[in-house]
């Protein structure tokens, strides 16, 4: 039977939670077990309300559930909150000032088990007792987070681990949570977030410079890609503000080094210009925008689909570029790597378009195979090229040989005016003409490049759900349940919204009995790319812009609506 | 040997008489003061007549955005610490759009040179004040008169604790190569704010009028003194001081890069093994 435990840590900001949640979500994937973790910050409520989910078994889990089968409940206001999601059977742990009066409470007293500073572990180890977890993996990610060097601080929070999984046995009520035996453990998994895998992918597509202006949801990226800056060999730079991050990137690429920039909607704005700087002087840059809910500052520790068409037209002027979308952790290392080799090869702007909800969510996957990517490279070797060197030299495919400055004794001209072969400045309307060309006729390389859309489910579906991004996750759940109903529900997510291949697609659009949009936007966006590329009018849209990421269960509800309309 | 020849001769888009051309020779002098070839050089400009400047000698050059030649200067530094690295643009360009990144600059004290073509006044779109311009300046767009006080950028740079600062003039122009050569060799960020006429659209600050206003600085000035340099930066108006106003010694900000020390980013592999072990790090 698979096991499926939605748990739900929450509590003011500064109780520890997090560290709960990842402590746990540590010792869990080191047991075997499935896990899918997101994180929420109700910044609107006073006193500040945030919430660590884990939900683990069986799985593999892809996105988290709405109704919560364990709380705990850090604050009276967590009851308050989420008393509505909870399970028949469920579960709630609290201390005993603020715990109810009802059947599967576990009222804690944590002021008898230690001092208050402690209270997270506790939590932590009589979690782990409830679940059936064996101590040590527990003790083990404690000992990571703290380290050797405080063996007084390890010895007070295994005291009080020790103390507080004696309770547990002692007053748990009978419950069905406790974790099945995994099968046998295989090779060590890494619990990854979005924002870590992209890192880790563009370590290994060779970046070598990253500008960046601290911005929720994108920050952690580069706090990641500085932690191995040094042995990685890369500069990571906090520009003075967006646009210089993303000039700066643009010289460091011109002069050699794979370069990116990461932000959010927002910074993004800032960067438009140099969008259209890196696509008129043909440097390869790769621009990350962590989506949140616009407009202006909008809800900025929430998650949001909006900025797709913002992505795909910023910049002025024509020019070609590439937008990959991940919807899981896997996608976010190998389209990171995939972005970066791109970027040079077309010596473009590629983008990867990613939000809050993917960025956070963390979810045990196997180690990559590094060996299978191959570091991106800058520039073409200067030996054997045709002379006079010309940086824009015209040529059929586009693409111009790309020197860097001072690698050889050939001068590289590069200029935000248009420009002649050279790089010069030129007002020549016939050169003009040549150069938009040369600069569109890359397009040809994107689209040869293009990451196909993947289709789950048979092709003559009953129903189709079309997403991209992040919503694959939950989209997927929702088929599944549908599926287990006896219904034919395919998924067509896509990983790359641009440019579009319609014959990719258009025929698993026309097959299908009915087709569902499901986009975390008000407006459908890409529901309206797609009609535009192909003709082809999705009939029906689910759209979520409160600022909280889609669920199964938010989709099959309006399904149903949309079904009894 | 470099020798000017090897700079070039090109036709400009410049006004007969324009300041660009003085500062222009002035710059071919110091490279060659410098023994630097065409190659090793980095000329970033932004938009503007000033920043047309790179197009008008052979180097290599990134002729960015305007207001951006500083952020595209100081990536392109980064990414390969064996460039001369020279920005180079007009007032508007470095004070007005990238005044951000100018104040940032001088507080990195990356190796990089800053040539700042100061006519004060907006050339290529035709005459609007700039933030250099005297008060009180009648244009087209400021019909009253440029309001605010003009910026200041020597003493800006003084009291940010720039390396190197320094104010030439277009119409000395051996006086000014000077300064550019001291400037390149000059280890760390250095300004070199050069007042020059526009002669189509600044009628208040003509060649006469810097010939009347404009002394070089004594011999006997100690650049090295923050409070000699305050006080001469600070001297703009009647008497406008030429010369090197301030140096020091600051560390540089490249040096802070572990990757840097290895030389340019693009010579440099991919080490699988390293980034094994930080993977599996998350296991």
């Amino acid at each position: 039977m698979p096991q499926d435990i939605q748990l739900l840590i929450g509590g003011e900001a500064g109780q520890g939670l997090v560290t709960i949640g990842q402590l746990l979500g540590k010792a869990l994937v080191r047991s075997g077990q499935e896990i899918f973790t997101s994180q929420s910050y109700h910044s609107r409520i006073r006193g500040g309300h945030n919430t660590f989910a884990i939900r683990m078994g069986t799985g593999p889990f892809f996105a988290s559930r709405e109704s919560i089968d364990i709380l705990v409940a850090l604050n009276a206001e967590t009851l308050e909150l989420h008393r509505e999601q909870l399970t028949e059977g469920a579960l709630l742990i609290a201390d005993t000032d603020f715990a109810p009066e009802r059947p599967g409470t576990i009222a804690v007293p944590f002021a008898e088990l230690g001092p208050e500073k402690l209270w997270n572990t506790a939590a932590l180890a009589l979690l782990g007792q409830i679940l059936g977890l064996a101590p040590e993996p527990l003790h083990q990610a404690v000992e990571a987070m703290f380290g050797q060097k405080h063996q007084e601080v390890l010895a007070e929070n295994r005291e009080i681990m020790e103390k507080s999984r004696e309770w547990a046995e002692n007053h748990a009520p009978a419950h069905d949570f406790t974790l099945k035996s995994p099968p046998a453990a295989g090779a060590a998994r890494l619990l990854l977030s979005g924002n870590e895998a992209i890192a880790l992918g563009a370590l290994a597509g060779g970046l070598k410079f990253c500008a960046f202006y601290p911005m929720t949801p994108a920050t952690s990226i580069v706090v990641e890609l500085i932690a191995h800056a040094d042995s990685m060999g890369c500069v990571i730079e906090q520009a003075e503000d967006e646009i210089a991050a993303i000039n700066m990137a643009i010289g460091a690429a011109f002069a050699g080094a794979p370069a990116m920039v990461a932000t959010s909607g927002g910074g993004f704005a800032l960067m438009a210009e140099g969008v259209s700087l890196a696509a008129m002087t043909e440097t390869p840059v790769m621009i990350v925008v962590g989506q949140r809910p616009g407009p202006a500052t909008g809800m900025p520790t929430r998650t949001e689909q909006a900025d797709l068409e913002f992505v795909l037209h910023a910049g002025h002027g024509e020019f070609p570029r590439a937008i990959y979308t991940p919807g899981s952790i896997e996608d976010c290392f190998e389209l990171t790597a995939k972005a970066l080799t791109l970027a040079e090869r077309s010596q473009s702007p590629v983008f990867l378009l990613t939000d809050q909800f993917l960025a956070d969510a963390t979810r045990p996957v196997a180690p990559f195979d590094l060996a299978a990517i191959s570091p991106v490279r800058a520039g073409t070797d200067p030996r054997n090229l045709p002379t006079p060197y010309q940086r824009y030299r015209l040529t059929p495919d586009g693409l111009s040989p790309r020197l860097l400055p001072g690698q050889s004794e050939y001068l590289v001209v590069a200029d935000s005016d248009e420009h002649d072969e050279d790089g010069h400045l030129s007002e020549d309307h016939g050169l003009r003409i040549a150069m938009v060309k040369k600069r569109l006729g890359k397009l040809k390389l994107l689209k040869d490049q293009v990451v196909a859309p993947t289709l789950e489910g048979e092709k003559n579906a009953a129903l189709l759900l079309v997403c991209w991004g992040s919503s694959l996750g939950p989209v997927r759940e929702a088929a599944a349940i549908l599926n287990t109903q006896g219904r034919r529900v395919a998924v067509l997510h896509f990983s790359q919204v641009w440019p579009l291949i319609p014959d990719q697609f258009r025929e698993t659009l026309e097959a299908a009995d009915q087709v569902v949009c499901v986009e975390g936007n008000a407006t459908g966006q890409f529901a309206r790319l797609i009609r535009r590329e192909t003709g082809f009018a999705i009939p029906d849209r689910i759209g979520r812009y409160d600022g909280l990421p889609f669920t199964a269960r938010y989709i099959l509800d309006h399904l149903e609506n949309l079904e009894a309309a | 040997m470099t020798t000017i020849e090897d700079y070039g001769k090109f036709e400009t888009a410049w006004c007969p008489g324009c300041g660009n051309f003085g500062i222009l020779n002035a710059l071919k002098k110091a490279l060659v003061a410098c023994d630097l070839a065409p190659h090793q050089i980095l000329l970033v400009s932004g938009i503007g007549q000033a920043a047309k400047a790179p197009h008008y000698l052979k180097a290599n050059v990134f002729n960015g955005l305007h207001g951006r030649s500083l952020p595209a200067a100081l990536g392109a530094r980064l990414a390969n610490p064996e460039l001369t690295v020279i920005a180079e643009s007009g007032d508007g360009c470095l004070y007005g759009e990238g005044g951000n990144h100018f104040l940032a600059a001088l507080r990195r004290n990356l190796d990089l040179t800053i040539l700042a073509h100061d006519n004060r006044v907006y050339g290529l779109t035709k005459g609007q004040a700039s933030p250099t311009s005297e008060r009180g300046m009648v244009t087209k767009t400021q019909p009253h008169g440029a309001f605010a006080p003009p910026f200041n950028p020597v003493a800006v740079a003084v009291t940010m604790g720039a390396s190197f600062v320094a104010r030439g003039y277009a119409g000395m122009p051996e006086h000014l190569a000077d300064l550019i050569a001291t400037a390149i060799k000059h280890r760390g960020t250095a300004l070199v704010d050069i007042l020059q006429p526009c002669v189509s659209f600044n009628k208040v600050n003509t060649y006469q009028w810097y010939k009347e206003h404009c002394y070089e600085l004594p011999a006997a000035h100690d650049p090295t003194s923050l409070d000699d340099a305050l006080r001469i930066a600070l001297e703009f108006g009647d008497r406008i001081p030429l010369g090197i106003i301030y140096r020091t010694e600051r560390p540089l900000f490249e040096e802070q890069f572990e990757a840097l020390k290895q030389g340019p980013l693009a010579g440099q592999e991919v080490s699988r093994e390293r980034l094994q072990k930080i993977m599996l790090g998350y296991a």
